[in-house]
C-alpha cells in the first residue's frame, strides 16, 4: 500500500495462499487459541442457528425456554412462509432488482472502463476524475432528491426505479476497479486484433469482453449483494406490498405478525437462505473484490 | 456493502488521478497543435472521439441523472420550506441549516454519529486485529473458521437487525444467557432503556462488521514478507514480540484504511438502526441519516431534511479530507513499509 490505496493492481505478481500457508514460520496453536476461535465462531454464528433453530419451534416452546432445541420438531413456520404468496413476490422482485442492477452495473462500467483502460485522448484522466468523484456521494445523502425524481419519472413501485438508482450509485466503484484491470491485459493482444483487422469494438467484444470475465464477476457479485441487502431506497421507493423485495418484507412481516417469534423467525431464516448460499459460492470473488477494492 | 468500500480510496485516488490530468493537459496542447493541422488523421480522430462517446455515454448518463442531479437538488431544495409537491417558492435562505443546528434531536444524532465512529474503531480495531492474527496461525479449520467470521457481513442488515430484535427483547435469548452465566440480575430492557440502548446497537454493530476488520487485516498479514518472521524467530524473538514489533507495524496501512471504510460507514449509518429502535428510545439512538429519513418522509419536510443532507455530507467530507490528510498522508509517502520497521 505504499502507492494510494485505491485500485487492484492485477499486474502485480500475488502470491498463492497455498503457497503462503506453509511457510508461517510461527505454526498452529495450543488449546487457548482454539478456545478462543471457538467462543468466535458461537458468538458469531449463535444469532443465525438460533433464527434457523427457533423456526422450528412453536411460540409456547420459545416462551417456556429461550434456549434448547425444538421439541418436538415443528415444521409448520417454514412450510406457512414456504407456502405463502407473498414470501416468493419479495423473492422474485429482490431477484429482479439484483439482477438489472448486476447487468446494468456490469455493462456500462465495464463499457466506460475500456476507452478508460486503453484508449489515449485527451481529457482522459479528467473523465476518469468524474467516476472516482463519484464514490464520494453515497446513495444517504441523495436519498431525498433521488425519491423525488424517481416519483417524477413514474418509476415509484417499479424494479427499475431502485435497480437505476442503485446501478448508478455502483458504477464508481466498478469503473474504478475495472479499468486497471482491462489497462493489465498485454497490448500485444491489442495489437494481433488490430493486424487480423479487427475494429477497437471488435476487439472490444472479442477479446476484451471474454478476457475481462474474473474482473466483471468481481464486480457484478459486489453489486448483486449490495443490491439484494438494500434497504434504504427501497423502504422509499417501493410501497406497494406487490412490488416490494426481500428486506422490506422481512421488516414488514416482523412489525405486522410481532407476536409469532417462531414465524418471524422461520421467515428471516428463510430470507437469509439465498443471501448465504450466493455467499458461500461466490465467497472468494467477495473476499478478493473487498480486499482489492481496499488494498491495490 | 459498497458504499463502505467505496469511500476509502477518494482522496487518495483523487490526488493521484487530478496529478496525471495536470500532465496530460500541459503533453496534450502541443499535439492538439499539429493535429489540427493534418486533415488526414481528423477523421480516425473524429472515429476514436465517436467511440469514446459510444462507450462512456451510458454510464455517464446514469451517473449524471441519478447521481450528480440528485446531489445539486438536495442543495437547492435544502434553501426552500418544500413539501415535496407544490412549487417550489418559499425560499427560506440558510434557515433550514440554521434550525437543525439549533435542534437538539439533530445535533444528538451528530453526537451519536461520532460516539458510533469512535467506539467501532476502539472495539474492532484489538478484537479485529487479535482474530486476525490468530487466524494467521496455522490452525486447524482456518478456512472455516474465517467463511464463519465473515458471514455476518454479508447478510442483509434488516434480516441481522430482526433476528436481533427477538434475540434482544424480554426473556430472549441474550436475557437467557446472561442469566445462564449467573447475572440474571443484569437483564435489561436491551432495546428499550435510553440509557444503554446505544451500547446495545454498539454490540449488534460489532457482530456484523466485525468481520470486514479481519477480512481486511488477513489480507495485509498476507502481504508481511516470511523472510521477516524468519529473521526475527533466528534472533530468538517470541510470538508476541514479533506480533508487536513486526506484524502490527506492518499491518499500518491496511489498518489505517480500515478505519477509513469504518469511519465513513458509520456516519452513514441507517438500516441496522432503524431496523432494532427506530432511532429510539427517546432519540437516544437516533443517527444523523435516521433523522434525516424521519423529517422527509414521515414529516414531508423536504427542504429541510435535504439541509439536513447537505450537513451529513459536509460533515462526511470534512471527516474524510481530514482523515486522509492527518492519517492516511503517511502512507503515500516513501516506502512506509521500510520506514516503519527500522522505526
Amino acid at each position: 500500500m505504499s502507492a494510494p490505496t485505491t485500485t487492484p493492481a492485477p499486474g502485480r505478481p500475488v502470491p498463492l495462499r497455498s503457497e503462503r500457508q506453509h511457510r508461517r514460520t510461527f505454526g498452529g496453536g495450543g488449546p487457548l487459541v482454539y478456545a478462543i476461535a471457538a467462543v468466535v465462531v458461537v458468538v458469531t454464528v449463535a444469532p443465525v442457528v438460533y433464527a434457523f433453530l427457533g423456526g422450528f419451534r412453536s411460540n409456547a416452546q420459545l416462551a417456556a425456554n429461550p434456549v434448547g432445541l425444538p421439541d418436538p420438531w415443528v415444521l409448520d413456520n417454514y412450510a406457512g412462509v414456504l407456502s405463502s404468496a407473498s414470501f416468493w413476490r419479495y423473492t422474485l422482485n429482490s431477484t429482479l432488482v439484483a439482477l438489472i442492477t448486476t447487468v446494468v452495473v456490469a455493462v456500462f462500467g465495464v463499457m466506460a472502463a475500456y476507452p478508460l483502460a486503453r484508449y489515449q485522448f485527451r481529457g482522459r484522466e479528467a473523465l476518469a476524475l468524474v467516476f472516482t468523484l463519484g464514490l464520494l456521494f453515497p446513495l444517504t445523502v441523495a436519498i431525498i432528491p433521488l425519491f423525488l425524481l424517481v416519483r417524477d419519472l413514474d418509476l415509484t413501485n417499479s424494479v427499475w426505479g431502485v435497480a437505476l438508482p442503485q446501478a448508478a450509485f455502483a458504477l464508481p466503484l466498478t469503473v474504478v476497479i475495472l479499468r486497471p484491470f482491462l489497462a493489465a491485459l498485454p497490448k500485444e493482444l491489442e495489437e494481433a486484433a488490430m493486424i487480423d483487422g479487427a475494429s477497437r469494438i471488435g476487439f472490444f467484444w472479442r477479446v476484451l469482453l471474454p478476457l475481462s470475465g474474473p474482473g466483471l464477476v468481481t464486480v457484478g457479485v459486489l453489486a448483486f449483494v449490495a443490491s439484494w441487502n438494500a434497504y434504504l431506497l427501497p423502504l422509499l421507493v417501493l410501497s406497494d406490498p406487490a412490488a416490494q423485495t426481500l428486506p422490506l418484507g422481512v421488516a414488514s412481516f416482523s412489525s405486522q405478525y410481532a407476536q409469532d417469534t417462531a414465524g418471524v423467525l422461520a421467515f428471516t431464516s428463510i430470507a437469509m437462505i439465498p443471501a448465504l448460499v450466493f455467499f458461500l459460492a461466490m465467497q472468494r470473488r467477495i473476499v478478493n473484490g473487498l480486499q482489492g477494492a481496499v488494498k491495490g | 456493502m459498497t458504499a463502505r468500500t467505496t469511500g476509502a480510496d477518494v482522496a487518495a485516488t483523487a490526488r493521484a488521478t487530478s496529478g496525471a490530468a495536470d500532465r496530460d493537459t500541459r503533453s496534450a496542447a502541443p499535439a492538439r497543435r499539429s493535429a489540427s493541422g493534418g486533415g488526414r488523421r481528423l477523421s480516425s480522430g473524429a472515429r476514436k472521439r465517436l467511440e469514446i462517446a459510444f462507450f462512456t455515454a451510458p454510464a455517464l448518463v446514469l451517473l449524471a441523472l441519478f447521481v450528480v442531479v440528485p446531489v445539486l437538488q438536495a442543495v437547492r431544495y435544502s434553501v426552500f420550506d418544500w413539501n415535496g409537491l407544490g412549487p417550489l417558492d418559499d425560499f427560506v435562505g440558510l434557515d433550514n441549516y440554521a434550525r437543525a443546528l439549533r435542534d437538539t434531536v439533530f445535533t444528538g444524532a451528530v453526537v451519536n454519529n461520532f460516539i458510533i465512529i469512535a467506539l467501532s474503531i476502539l472495539i474492532q480495531l484489538p478484537l479485529g486485529l487479535a482474530i486476525a492474527l490468530l487466524l494467521n496461525r496455522e490452525i486447524r479449520g482456518r478456512a472455516f473458521l474465517r467463511v464463519v467470521i465473515f458471514m455476518p457481513y454479508v447478510l442483509a442488515e434488516v434480516v441481522a437487525g430482526v433476528v436481533w430484535v427477538l434475540l434482544l427483547q424480554p426473556n430472549g435469548l441474550v436475557d437467557a444467557v446472561v442469566e445462564g452465566v449467573g447475572l440474571g440480575g443484569l437483564t435489561q430492557l436491551w432495546l428499550g432503556d435510553p440509557e444503554i440502548a446505544l451500547g446495545t446497537v454498539m454490540v449488534v454493530l460489532t457482530w456484523k462488521y466485525l468481520g470486514l476488520a479481519v477480512l481486511l487485516f488477513l489480507a495485509g498479514l498476507q502481504g508481511v514478507p516470511e523472510d521477516v518472521y524468519e529473521a526475527a524467530q533466528l534472533d530468538g524473538a517470541s510470538w508476541w514480540q514479533v506480533q508487536r514489533r513486526i506484524t502490527i507495524p506492518l499491518l499500518g496501512p491496511t489498518i489505517r484504511t480500515w478505519g477509513f471504510l469504518s469511519m465513513i460507514g458509520s456516519l452513514q449509518l441507517f438500516d441496522m438502526v432503524w431496523i432494532l429502535t427506530g432511532g429510539g428510545p427517546a432519540n437516544s439512538t437516533v443517527t444523523m441519516a435516521i433523522y434525516l429519513v424521519d423529517q422527509g418522509t414521515n414529516r414531508g419536510l423536504y427542504g429541510y431534511a435535504s439541509a439536513v443532507a447537505v450537513l451529513l455530507f459536509a460533515i462526511s467530507l470534512v471527516l474524510a479530507v481530514l482523515y486522509q490528510y492527518l492519517v492516511l498522508r503517511r502512507d503515500n509517502e516513501g516506502a512506509p513499509a521500510a520506514r516503519k520497521v527500522t522505526r
